[in-house]
């Protein structure tokens, strides 16, 4: 049974979700409690394999589909760097699924199927392009993400479907590059599987045909996860997103991509030549651009869910450049700032998520005195701002000192810079939220929905909130050993050297 | 003279497959209905489908159907892109289709496909 997990983590899902609308129809709820336990048994099954691969040293575990043996047959590879990612994934979905439910639960059969079918593609989407080691596998996955994606988007409002229109626009360009790069090298080398490529692109690096593809790959992604110039679609999608999805949606969406522009450059084309090495340079360009013009325009926003989308754009700058540095302690600093960000990100959404089911506001300085009414979600808000602004012993602190760390040793010193100052912008908008839900007057707000328990919330959304709240704490905590015991077992050959 | 029918023969339908490639971005980025740009980003999709094609081709081989004459693989050509290219192709219809149903529900909103005037009543 073991040795069908990886297969597990794609497959439960994609069946479920598939059910989802015959299921709701019998009963309305069924469909999405069977789609929550699916994603149950996803991240159990992921927790699985993390558990096979730590336990043999960081061996690669290879899942051959059908049992047809690569590069002929399609296969999942799962290494420490995306079983991990794998595990945040899939569980950052499980909480969000079930925090999700009670926003549906006056809507007909069809609205709580069909948002539940999407649900549960979209962790398809996000699981299969992390496992996946075949390159045109990975542009299916990233068009099952992008197009339930476009769907949960659309389903929030009015003003959400134009947001979703143009993001469908835009990705298609993006999924469109991606798939000329894919074209680029598999006209060059004949092959599709990563690990086969890796092999066969080292001879012809210097060809104008893989600059070409880099681009192409840079481009592509570059657009899918919002770094600075491209990220034109994602305020507008963050904020008119269903606020049951907003949470995975903003935490999980772009990280996908990020992994997948890390895989590219680091395992198959390797950071150490001249072409790789000049496409770094404007990777973080784009990364310093994004984390201060992000921040100043999060500054700017009176919208919650606004200012962290900007918010968002200026933390992928992060990962940026620290794909950029390209020694290992960048490398580092980028992988835990992926898995750190979704965990604040959506941790951040979900306390929306719960004020506007309660209130229905979104307006940042309409929200003083919240900590007398919401006790929970108060508390994540104060633990996620300060592990966004990176105080210690709050998650956040371990990536941005990574990324410090990489800054110094690779002696690329105005990255420091940058990121304090950035640090100090997000300090500004982050201590404004604190301050108006702790020490400004009471704000009078109508509720629309009564809260049913003591602690402000419905029971389904309290949990999830606690759970991500403690999860960023337990987080800086176990950085260390997430570092030496899994991210340093999968570092790419190039560091080994 | 040699040098051009070289260069076309070569290359020539890549440089048209590119130049059909950026039609479709540029009538994506410029234009302003959103159902032409939504044409644009199909032609833009069938852009990269035509590159895969043009690449798999070979002079002088033929379609890839085991006859029992030869087994030599140089006889055919690579099947692979347009297997490929199958998937691309459903990939791009699910995508034209929920364009379209967003589409739809755009002008039931609005009443209207102009992006200018889309904007202008949404900022209200």
């Amino acid at each position: 049974m073991t040795q069908h997990a990886p297969v597990f983590i794609v497959l439960l899902p994609l069946t479920a979700a598939l059910l989802c609308m015959l299921f709701s129809r019998i009963h309305r709820h069924l469909g999405g409690w069977i789609v929550l336990a699916s994603i149950a048994a996803s991240f159990a099954s992921a927790c699985t394999v993390l558990q096979q691969v730590v336990a043999s040293g960081g061996k690669a575990i290879h899942y051959w589909m059908g049992g047809w043996a690569p590069p002929i047959g399609i296969e999942f590879v799962l290494d420490p760097l995306n079983s991990i990612l794998a595990v945040v994934i899939s569980f950052i979905a499980l909480v969000s699924c079930l925090f999700s439910r009670p926003f549906l639960k006056d809507e007909d059969w069809i609205h709580i199927g069909g948002f539940y079918t999407l649900f549960g593609l979209l962790e398809v989407g996000l699981t299969g392009m992390i496992i996946t080691g075949d390159m045109f596998n990975l542009y299916v996955y990233l068009e099952i993400m992008s197009l339930s994606g476009y769907g949960l988007i659309a389903i929030g409002g009015r003003k959400s479907t134009l947001a979703a229109f143009r993001y469908l626009l835009i990705g298609t360009i993006g999924a469109s590059f991606y798939l000329l790069g894919v074209g680029y090298l598999y006209s060059i080398t004949g092959t599709l599987n990563m690990a086969d490529m890796a092999q066969r692109i080292a001879p012809l690096i210097t060809s104008p045909l893989v600059a070409m593809a880099v681009g192409c790959f840079i481009i592509g992604f570059g657009i899918k996860m919002a770094l600075f110039p491209l990220h034109g679609w994602q305020p507008d999608a963050y904020t008119f997103s269903h606020p049951g999805a907003a949470a995975f949606i903003a935490g999980c969406m772009s990280k996908a991509p990020a992994y997948a522009l890390i895989r590219f450059l680091y395992f198959i084309f390797r950071v150490d030549n001249p072409v790789v090495s000049h496409a770094l340079d404007f990777i973080g360009i784009m990364g310093i651009a994004g984390m201060l013009i992000g921040s100043v325009m999060a500054l700017a926003q009176y919208d919650f869910r606004r200012m962290l989308a900007y918010s968002s754009v200026a933390q992928i700058g992060y990962i940026a450049i620290g794909v950029a540095m390209g020694n290992m302690y960048g490398y580092i600093g980028a992988v835990l700032h992926i898995i750190n960000h979704a965990f604040m990100k959506s941790a951040l959404f979900l306390v929306i998520g719960g004020i506007v089911y309660r209130f229905g506001e979104v307006n940042l300085y309409r929200l003083g005195g919240l900590n007398k009414k919401m006790a929970i979600s108060t508390m994540t808000v104060t633990f996620a701002a300060l592990s966004m602004i990176g105080l210690p012993p709050m998650c956040g602190f371990f990536s941005k000192w990574y990324l410090l760390l990489g800054a110094y040793s690779g002696k690329q010193y105005f990255y420091i810079v940058i990121l304090v100052i950035s640090s100090l912008l997000n300090a500004i908008y982050f201590f404004r939220i604190i301050e108006q839900m702790f020490v400004e007057r009471e704000a009078s707000l109508t509720e629309i929905r009564r809260p049913e328990t003591k602690l402000g919330l419905p029971i389904e959304m309290c949990i999830p909130l606690f759970v991500m709240g403690i999860g960023i704490l337990a987080l800086g905590f176990m950085s260390s050993s997430i570092v030496t015991e899994v991210i340093k077992l999968g570092l790419p050959e190039v560091f080994l050297k | 003279m040699e040098i051009l029918n070289e260069f076309l023969k070569t290359k020539g339908l890549y440089i048209l497959v590119m130049i059909l490639f950026f039609l479709g971005v540029y009538g994506m980025v410029l234009s302003k209905n959103y159902m032409k740009k939504l044409m644009a980003m199909n032609v833009m999709q069938v852009a990269v489908i035509f590159f895969y094609l043009c690449f798999a081709q070979k002079d002088g081989a033929m379609i890839p159907i085991q006859n029992g004459l030869t087994t030599n693989p140089d006889a055919y050509i690579n099947p692979l892109p347009h297997g490929l290219m199958l998937t691309a192709i459903v990939v791009s219809l699910g995508t034209t289709g929920v364009a379209i149903a967003l589409l739809m529900r755009i002008k039931e909103i609005y009443g209207t496909v102009e992006e200018t005037e889309v904007l202008r009543r949404a900022s209200k």
